[in-house]
């Protein structure tokens, strides 16, 4: 890879994370009333949408700036594969319990 | 066939199957520790919130101030921190590349604006916690049940409680059992339930405080690329360790910043 060719794919990277922080905050701004009365598994459509931006901004932070996705398959299963795992296991009973716990007052 | 041989020869020992050295590897598993203690906090913000969804405060109507402008801009200076992270981020990541090219100078340039990149977010948000403290110039009513209220604008017994109007007898009651507060802090909030001071104070704090100690190793790795440690060792490795955990300090912030000022 030249050195031309690298520091500007850095700096594509950087444009993307700009992009999308700005939609977020205009988004969060403005609130647009369709996204708010629209759901998706239970969540506003504004908030997955904010979701969804953010793993993708963390997919290109990890994988182009922290460098993972350069790295050898296993070490990216080692690194990722917990986490996929352990952090959506965790959310899904703690939203669960307190949804529950609003129920019961 | 032979493939399986070289792969459990790989194993054997004397080599290194993940392909990178010892340092980089213990900072990957401990970052990804980290990730999971920084998921942690904000499950059990998600938790509170939803127990206590009445008497949350909207992040926005909270965080409404910017440094030397008068009026009410919602999102703006948390947009601005999110950006000084983000730039941050790229002068490691051009540190790093210069580092492989064993580019003293460019090392030395890139690391240097980093640290300037923390430091100003570390003032950012020393002025927004500051901001947060102090809170309103009205402050806000505490009732004797725990709930916040505020005056409609201007009147004396017409309130506003967790986004209902109450007036005439049932305003004067609470209003007489109440008192008044201003600000956050561990125990009142003025802006709705304490509980979310509590995590707004300890998970901006616990991530600031990540920023700082990134911000000390990295004045500690700058000072030795200055004196040429690095050149004489013939790599610039500590640099892209270094880095590998600034970047994660960013990639928190972008999971705070959504789940606690956007979501």
């Amino acid at each position: 890879m030249s050195e031309n060719n690298s520091t500007r794919q850095i700096w594509i990277v950087f444009w993307i994370l700009l992009v999308l922080t700005a939609i977020e905050v205009l988004l969060g701004i403005f609130k647009p009333e369709f996204m708010l009365s629209n759901y998706i598994i239970g969540v506003t459509l504004l908030n997955m949408t904010f979701i969804v931006l953010t793993i993708i901004k963390a997919y290109y932070i990890v994988g182009a700036f922290m460098h993972l996705s350069h790295e050898v398959r296993l070490l990216k299963l080692f690194i990722v594969a917990p986490m996929c795992v352990l952090i959506p296991y965790l959310l899904f009973i703690l939203l669960t319990e307190a949804s529950f716990h609003g129920a019961i007052g | 066939m032979q493939t399986t041989e070289i792969q459990e020869k790989m194993w054997d020992g004397g080599k290194k199957p993940l392909i990178a050295s010892y340092g980089k590897l213990m900072m990957w598993f401990f970052l990804m520790t980290d990730a999971l203690t920084f998921s942690a906090f904000l499950g059990a913000y998600g938790f509170q919130r939803f127990v206590h969804a009445d008497a949350w405060p909207i992040a926005d109507e909270v965080f409404t101030h910017f440094p030397f402008v008068h009026g009410e801009y919602p999102m703006l200076f948390v947009a601005l921190m999110t950006f000084i992270l983000i730039m941050s981020s790229v002068t490691m990541v051009l540190a790093v590349h210069h580092g492989h090219r064993m580019n003293k100078k460019g090392v030395i340039l890139w690391l240097g604006l980093t640290i300037v990149g923390g430091i100003i977010f570390l003032g950012s948000q020393a002025w927004e916690w500051s901001h947060f403290i102090h809170g309103t110039y009205e402050g806000a009513l505490l009732g004797a049940d725990g709930s916040i209220a505020h005056f409609v604008n201007g009147s004396v017994d017409e309130i506003m409680r967790h986004g209902k109007l109450i007036s005439g007898q049932d305003a004067l009651d609470f209003i007489s059992s109440a008192k008044e507060i201003t600000g956050a802090n561990l125990i009142n909030n003025e802006y709705g339930h304490p509980l979310f001071a509590d995590f707004f104070f300890f998970i901006t704090g616990f991530h600031g405080f990540h920023v700082f100690s990134g911000v000390v190793i990295l004045i500690i790795i700058f000072i030795n690329v200055l004196r040429g440690t690095y050149e004489k060792r013939g790599h610039y490795e500590m640099v892209e360790k270094v880095g590998l955990y600034w970047h994660f300090v960013d990639l928190v912030w972008v999971f705070v910043f959504t789940f606690f000022y956007l979501v």
